[in-house]
């Protein structure tokens, strides 16, 4: 029997310290299914990076709005869903960090970071017009029906 | 770990000691606190020595660049010291590293002053 996709939601406020709550959070389910320590820590700093976007840039840090971190085991992947209740916007349209002329600017780093520390990275429309940020991290096992993961 | 830090001079050099976290609130916070302050008592040459720091996100990353072109527009010079393996890939895969001078013994980082 093949084993069943779980998931985790979580609803976060619009504050600081939920940067990191949602942190620790995925780090935890991380290191559940077995990820190494060098991986638990780039899970974290990119779900991390998630939503200080969702909260500064998404939010703009106004707290009647909501964050919605979602989280999905597979029997391959951990993918995580950042969603805020911002304006939404384009990927291509944020200026490449790694630019000479950008390289001096004090923001615009947490996306690439972001993609940088995970398989793959995308941003999506979130229905209500935010953005949704998803992360993917290949799992180092795979999961079996009780949850448990088991060495290949 | 909260972020700790501490100042002390050598000759004219200030060495900022941070351990840590520098990340988006306090840490931030504090390290632009430190620079901003060290600027307006006149000071040019600064070294941040971050060998405690195991944990800086973009924000952190963010506020070193700003400490950078603030102290480069006030004449002075600033140089990190003693980075950790993280906060060393950060710099490096962010192309950082090409940024800033670091420097990994603090007797050459003050005598590499001008």
């Amino acid at each position: 029997m093949a084993a069943k996709t779980q998931r985790i939601e979580v609803t976060l406020e619009t504050l600081l310290e939920s940067v990191d709550l949602a942190e620790s959070i995925s780090m935890r389910i991380a290191e559940a299914v077995g990820f190494s320590e060098e991986d638990l820590h780039k899970i974290g700093m990119a779900v991390r990076e998630g939503v200080i976007n969702a909260y500064n840039y998404g939010n703009q840090q106004d707290r009647r709005k909501k964050i919605l971190m979602t989280i999905e085991l597979d029997p391959e992947n951990m993918t995580v869903r950042v969603r805020d209740q911002g304006k939404g916007f384009e990927l291509h349209e944020i200026p490449n960090p790694l630019d000479e002329e950008n390289l001096l600017r004090t923001s615009g780093r947490g996306l690439f970071l972001m993609r940088a520390f995970m398989d793959e990275f995308d941003v999506h429309t979130a229905p209500g017009g935010g953005a949704e940020l998803v992360m993917i991290k290949k799992l180092p096992h795979k999961i079996s029906d009780n949850g448990i993961h088991q060495p290949e | 770990m909260a972020v700790q830090a501490t100042c002390r001079q050598i000759g004219d050099v200030a060495i900022l000691d941070f351990s840590g976290k520098i990340t988006l609130g306090e840490g931030s916070a504090m390290l632009r606190k430190m620079v901003r302050s060290l600027i307006d008592g006149g000071q040019k040459k600064i070294i941040i020595s971050l060998y405690d720091v195991d944990y800086i996100d973009s924000s952190g990353i963010g506020e070193l660049v700003s400490a950078y072109t603030t102290v480069k527009n006030a004449s002075g010079e600033l140089k990190l010291l003693h980075l950790t393996k993280r906060v060393h890939d950060i710099l490096q895969i962010t192309r950082l590293f090409t940024v800033f001078d670091v420097q990994s013994d603090e007797d050459t980082a003050i005598h590499a002053f001008r």
